[in-house]
C-alpha cells in the first residue's frame, strides 16, 4: 500500500506539473522539500527526547498507569489485543490525551513511543498488527477538543464569535473519529488486509479472557 | 485579541502542567527524576534516527505533488460534486491538501480566512475542518517508519475515510449551526 502511494505521489506530481507547465517547480520542490524534512526531524529531535525523558520520569512515578487504568475499559475495547498493564497501553493513552489538548509537539514523541510499545508485542515484524491500526485511524482522524490554532486566526480576522467553531469541530470530530473506528475494525476481517494466517495469533480470543496459551510474542511481557 | 490571549494561557498552562507537574509530583514521590529523565531521553534518538528517512521520502512526495499544481487542478474537476452537499469550492484545496500536509493546510486555512474575514461561512467551514481532520499521510509515514513496518495494512483507507466524514461532517455541521 505505501509502495503504491509512494509511486502514485510522484508519478501524479510529474504528470501535473507537466500538464501545468511546473516542472521547474516540481524539480525544485524535490530539494526543497528533503531539506525541510531533515530540519523538521532535527526540530523533532529537542522537544522528542525532552518528552522521551518526561515520560519515563511519569512512568516512574506511576502516573502512566494511574492513566492508562482509569481508561482501561475504553482501551480493551479498543485494543483487544494488547494486555491491559502492557506499557503500550500507557504510552497510547498518553498520545490520546496530548492529542485531545492539541499539544502536538508531546503528541507525535509520545506516539512513536507507544508505537515501539507496540511492535513489542508484534508477532510479525514488518507488518502492522490491528493495535497498530486501530492506534493510527484515531491519530489520523483528528480527537483535538479544542482547535486552537484555527480559532487564533478567525479571532486575527475580527471574527465576532471565534470559539464558536469550538463546537462544530468537536460535532465532526465526532463522526469522522467514529467513521475511523468503524472502517478500521471493519477492514482488519477482511480478506485484503486481515493478517497472514500465523499459528501464534489469537486473532478470535475474546477480549476479557487471555487464550489459554499465550502466544509468544506476547508471553515476554 | 482576548481570545487569542485566553487560549494561548489555556494551552501554555496545559503544557507547563506537564513539564513542571511530572517531574514535581514524581519528586514527592521520591523518584529519582533527573536519572529517570535520562533514561527516558536517551531512548528517543534511535527512533528519531528511524523515521528521518521516512520523512524525506513523505515530504518529498508530498512537496512535488504540491508544485505541480495537482490540487488547483482536482478542485476544478470536483467542483460540480461539492454543491450537492453545499461546500464551498472554495475549501476544497483544504480537503484535498489536508491528509499530506499540515502546515501547508494551516496556510491554506489561514489564507482563507484573512481573504474572506473571520466571520464568513466559509471561514467557519475552513476551521472547523482543520479541526475535524488529521495529516493522515504523515502520521502514518513516520509512525510506521519509526518501528520498521512496511505492510500498512488497513490504515491508510481508514485515516482517509475518516478525513473525508471529516469534511463532508464539517460542512453539514457548519450548515446546520451557522445558516
Amino acid at each position: 500500500m505505501l509502495n503504491a502511494i509512494w509511486v502514485g505521489l510522484i508519478i501524479t506530481a510529474v504528470i501535473f506539473g507537466a500538464i501545468n507547465g511546473r516542472i521547474p517547480d516540481v524539480v525544485a520542490a524535490v530539494t526543497d522539500s528533503a531539506m525541510f524534512a531533515f530540519e523538521l526531524a532535527l526540530g523533532l529531535a529537542g522537544v522528542m527526547i525532552l518528552w522521551m525523558g518526561l515520560m519515563k520520569i511519569a512512568e516512574h512515578a506511576g502516573l502512566i498507569l494511574a492513566l492508562a487504568r482509569s481508561l482501561k475499559p475504553l482501551m480493551r475495547r479498543l485494543f483487544p489485543d494488547v494486555p491491559v498493564d502492557h506499557p503500550a497501553m500507557g504510552s497510547m493513552v498518553m498520545n490520546m490525551s496530548a492529542n485531545m489538548f492539541g499539544l502536538t509537539n508531546a503528541a507525535t514523541p509520545l506516539g512513536l513511543r507507544a508505537m515501539a510499545d507496540l511492535e513489542k508485542l508484534n508477532p510479525n515484524p514488518g507488518t502492522a498488527t490491528n493495535a497498530m491500526c486501530t492506534f493510527l485511524a484515531i491519530n489520523t482522524s483528528s480527537i483535538q477538543l479544542i482547535p486552537m490554532t484555527a480559532i487564533i486566526y478567525l479571532a486575527a480576522a475580527g471574527s465576532a464569535n471565534p470559539t464558536s467553531v469550538i463546537t462544530t469541530s468537536l460535532i465532526a470530530t465526532i463522526f469522522s473519529t467514529t467513521a475511523a473506528l468503524i472502517t478500521v475494525k471493519a477492514l482488519e476481517k477482511t480478506r485484503r488486509f486481515r493478517l497472514p494466517a500465523t499459528p501464534t495469533l489469537p486473532s478470535q480470543a475474546p477480549s476479557d479472557t487471555p487464550p489459554p496459551q499465550a502466544p509468544t510474542g506476547e508471553a515476554a511481557s | 485579541m482576548n481570545v487569542e490571549i485566553i487560549s494561548s494561557a489555556i494551552s501554555n498552562g496545559l503544557f507547563l502542567l506537564l513539564v513542571a507537574g511530572i517531574p514535581a509530583y514524581a519528586y514527592l514521590r521520591k523518584v529519582k527524576v533527573y536519572e529517570s529523565f535520562i533514561e527516558g531521553a536517551k531512548e528517543g534518538f534511535p527512533i528519531l534516527l528511524k523515521v528521518i528517512p521516512h520523512l524525506i521520502a513523505m515530504l518529498v512526495a508530498i512537496g512535488m505533488l504540491r508544485a505541480s499544481g495537482a490540487f488547483e487542478t482536482l478542485s476544478k474537476w470536483l467542483a460540480p460534486a461539492l454543491s450537492a452537499i453545499g461546500m464551498p469550492a472554495e475549501t476544497l484545496p483544504l480537503a484535498l491538501v489536508r491528509p499530506f500536509s499540515g502546515s501547508a493546510a494551516n496556510g491554506v486555512m489561514a489564507e482563507l480566512i484573512t481573504t474572506h474575514g473571520g466571520d464568513a461561512f466559509i471561514s467557519k467551514v475552513a476551521a472547523t475542518m482543520m479541526g475535524s481532520t488529521e495529516t493522515t499521510f504523515y502520521v502514518v509515514a513516520i509512525y510506521f517508519g519509526a518501528v520498521g513496518i512496511k505492510r500498512t495494512r488497513h490504515a491508510i483507507p481508514a485515516g482517509l475515510v475518516s478525513d473525508l466524514v471529516g469534511v463532508i461532517a464539517a460542512v453539514l455541521v457548519c450548515r446546520w449551526v451557522f445558516l
